[in-house]
């Protein structure tokens, strides 16, 4: 039972962070139809972002949860620019184009990244401060879960409620979610819908961030490749929520988190991400639309 | 717009680059010695490269949306391939003049020349396969390199095991990758453009994890060793000859894939799959069995693939999980892509450009990835159609010429 619950934990743990990253892969799917290739690598920028911003700022003599605020916030601004270039470049003139050419182009951009960061970085591992202060849990709940896993699933908690508060109540909530529905509708009523689009990449690339500072620091450490198998994951997790559809994303991060964690302490820790991508080929054939997606017939 | 305004705009683009690139190209924290390198010589760079880019950026811009439509209506003009092709007198002496040298080629320069040759070789057979899934049949697939890899390992298994020789390996890794297409392609065909990428993608990762970490199917990470090169009427051959024979079977298999792709884009079942790319409901309302067109474009790319993972399997006699990434996919997929989707001539020329350039601009081997990336990019957003562009075949009713075969 102990190794049940302590499963059941890490896997909520893994669940919550590809739910923050599967978040960006379902708005931007949902309001242009692109699976959004780099947001992995996005991730990845907002980890190296708040590695940087962290090690300079500790060089400096900074310290405690005033690092961990200011480097979080930092990554966030800088994903959201990344992502915002990347979609006026490679996006924005591609949106009357057929549909496989933002893709390619999504591809092309996901390399670029890598390699950027690759190029102007390093290909080695580097360590990552474990940014999130550690807690002293009541000893009969230590083993079962850390003080950085609770702090990881409460802040995922809180940007989700501040995600979904901001999508149903706010104008431009409003206006993504008149974009997602019908575009030209929403031109047609006075959205704009370039900015929404915009929007909506910056809120995803943000969202992501958060996920990758968090990664970083429970991992210990990052390289440039970390955002192609945890794009992948997000993805999965999107698709198996239904994309498109952002309690969907939760709702899929979390059963693959479950589904991964279950796995590996059950089975084998060898095929970890195998798991992953079985369960996406799987969903993908049998249920296309997800759990909580809506069918869509297709127009002629 | 006026020079005023563009230089103000590009100012505007080159700061806006020099603060997203800050922290990453200027700031190197070393968090093991706790040391801070500041290289403000990036900052320059990225500030000249991004101020000049985005005037070449926004020219590109006007050309594609006026200019470009200009010209295609004032000149008329087929590309220059299709005019070399469909004129014999420059036609012949040109293949003869390329046969020429393509037979001295491997005699006349070094084994290392000719290896780097029947690398692009190989990638322009990778090329075309892949060509027919996705350039002819609008198939978006990520896991290409899936297929190599089962060729590759095909042959690797069968000769540690069985003893089995490279003719005899070749049909089978071939006839393998064709099985391993049908198998993958079965259940996935169902879906859509986008996912069935993603599924290709997962399949293709699954097929190396699995190899990775089966290690007592496929010897796991440390690969298979001492696989036997071709075997030339039971010679033994130098490292040198072997390299030259390697290159001739390339150059044959080349013509050979040449020849069938071309007679296969204009067969029914080409026909058929550029109808299928162009629209799918149209495509079906025609008649034209959806399941089983896909299925076939699947298979017979697959099957190129496979071949040729037996030749790279026998050209480097060594094989592990890292020589199929899923960058391996990306680069074929990005050869594809530059050459023209659909375009024979356009793939090849796509391989031998984006094979060779990288490896005679050695000191520029870093960037290769970089550029293959923003390569796609490009030419999606600016060139979509490719280098070459593929041309549909056009078919004429020419009146027969008057005492046309009479004798005189």
């Amino acid at each position: 039972m102990e190794y049940f619950l302590e499963l059941f934990f890490s896997g909520l743990t893994r669940g919550s962070i590809y739910a923050l990253i599967a978040l960006g892969y379902t708005m931007v799917y949902g309001i242009i139809q692109l699976i959004n290739f780099a947001h992995g690598e996005i991730y990845m920028i907002g980890a190296f972002t708040a590695l940087i911003v962290s090690g300079v700022l500790s060089w400096y003599g900074m310290e405690g949860v005033s690092l961990l605020i200011l480097s979080t916030v930092l990554a966030m601004m800088y994903a959201a620019a990344y992502a915002f270039t990347v979609e006026k470049i490679a996006y924005k003139p591609l949106r009357q184009a057929p549909r496989l050419s933002p893709l390619i182009s999504a591809i092309g951009m996901s390399i670029f990244l890598q390699n950027y960061v690759l190029l102007a970085q390093t290909s080695d591992f580097l360590p990552f401060p474990s940014l999130i202060p550690e807690f002293e849990l009541p000893e009969k709940y230590q083993h079962i879960i850390g003080s950085t896993d609770l702090a990881i699933i409460a802040i995922t908690a809180v940007v989700m409620v501040c995600l979904t508060l901001f999508i149903k109540f706010t104008m431009m909530g409003k206006a993504m979610r008149a974009t997602a529905q019908d575009r030209s509708m929403a031109m047609l009523l006075g959205v704009n819908v370039n900015r929404v689009i915009s929007n909506t990449f910056i809120l995803g690339s943000a969202l992501a961030a958060v996920g990758g500072v968090l990664v970083a620091s429970h991992v210990g450490r990052i390289n440039f490749y970390i955002g192609f198998i945890a794009g992948i994951k997000a993805f999965t997790a999107a698709v198996l929520g239904g994309i498109g559809s952002i309690p969907g994303a939760v709702l899929g991060g979390l059963v693959l988190g479950w589904t991964e964690s279950f796995a590996t302490g059950y089975i084998s820790s060898d095929y970890e991400d195998v798991f992953a991508f079985v369960f996406l080929v799987l969903i993908l054939i049998f249920k296309p639309t997800g759990l909580l997606g809506k069918a869509t017939a297709q127009k002629v | 717009m006026n020079i005023a305004r563009q230089i103000k705009d590009s100012l505007l683009v080159a700061i806006w680059f020099i603060i997203l690139t800050f922290p990453i190209m200027v700031i190197r924290v070393n968090t093991i010695e706790n040391e801070i390198e500041w290289r403000w010589h990036n900052m320059v760079l990225v500030a000249v490269v991004s101020f000049v880019l985005s005037f070449a950026w926004r020219y590109l811009f006007t050309i594609k949306t006026t200019g470009g439509k200009e010209s295609a209506a004032a000149v008329p003009l087929l590309p220059w391939t299709q005019r070399i092709m469909e004129n014999p007198r420059l036609l012949i002496p040109l293949l003869a003049a390329l046969g020429v040298g393509v037979i001295i080629f491997p005699f006349v320069l070094s084994v290392y020349q000719v290896n780097i040759m029947v690398t692009a070789l190989m990638f322009v057979v990778l090329g075309l396969g892949l060509n027919i899934v996705v350039g002819l049949a609008g198939l978006l697939d990520l896991g290409y390199v899936a297929f190599y890899a089962v060729g590759a390992y095909a042959y690797a298994l069968l000769n540690h095991h069985y003893d089995i020789g490279f003719w005899a390996a070749l049909p089978i890794g071939a006839f393998l990758a064709f099985i391993a297409g049908i198998l993958l392609g079965f259940p996935v065909l169902r879906l859509r453009g986008d996912y069935l990428a993603i599924v290709t993608l997962g399949f293709g990762e699954i097929i190396r994890l699995i190899l990775e970490n089966w290690n007592e199917f496929s010897f796991g990470p440390s690969g298979i060793s001492n696989i036997d090169r071709p075997g030339f009427f039971g010679i033994n051959l130098s490292f040198s000859e072997a390299t030259i024979y390697i290159y001739f079977i390339m150059i044959a298999l080349c013509l050979f894939t040449i020849f069938v792709v071309n007679r296969l884009e204009k067969s029914r079942i080409g026909r058929a799959w550029i109808a299928l790319r162009e629209d799918e409901i149209a495509c079906q309302a025609m008649g034209i069995d959806k399941t089983k067109t896909k299925l076939a474009a699947f298979a017979l790319g697959a099957t190129w693939a496979g071949m040729i993972g037996v030749i790279f399997a026998a050209k480097t006699t060594f094989i592990n999980p890292a020589s199929f990434t899923f960058m391996e996919s990306a680069i074929i997929l990005c050869i594809v892509v530059m050459g023209g989707m659909g375009s024979i001539m356009g793939v090849i020329l796509g391989a031998l450009i984006l094979i060779l350039l990288p490896e005679y601009l050695r000191a520029f081997s870093d960037y290769r990835m970089i550029a293959f990336g923003v390569s796609m990019v490009l030419m999606m957003v600016f060139r979509p159609q490719g280098i070459l562009p593929g041309v549909r075949a056009k078919y004429q009713f020419k009146a027969a010429p008057k005492n046309a075969g009479g004798t005189e």
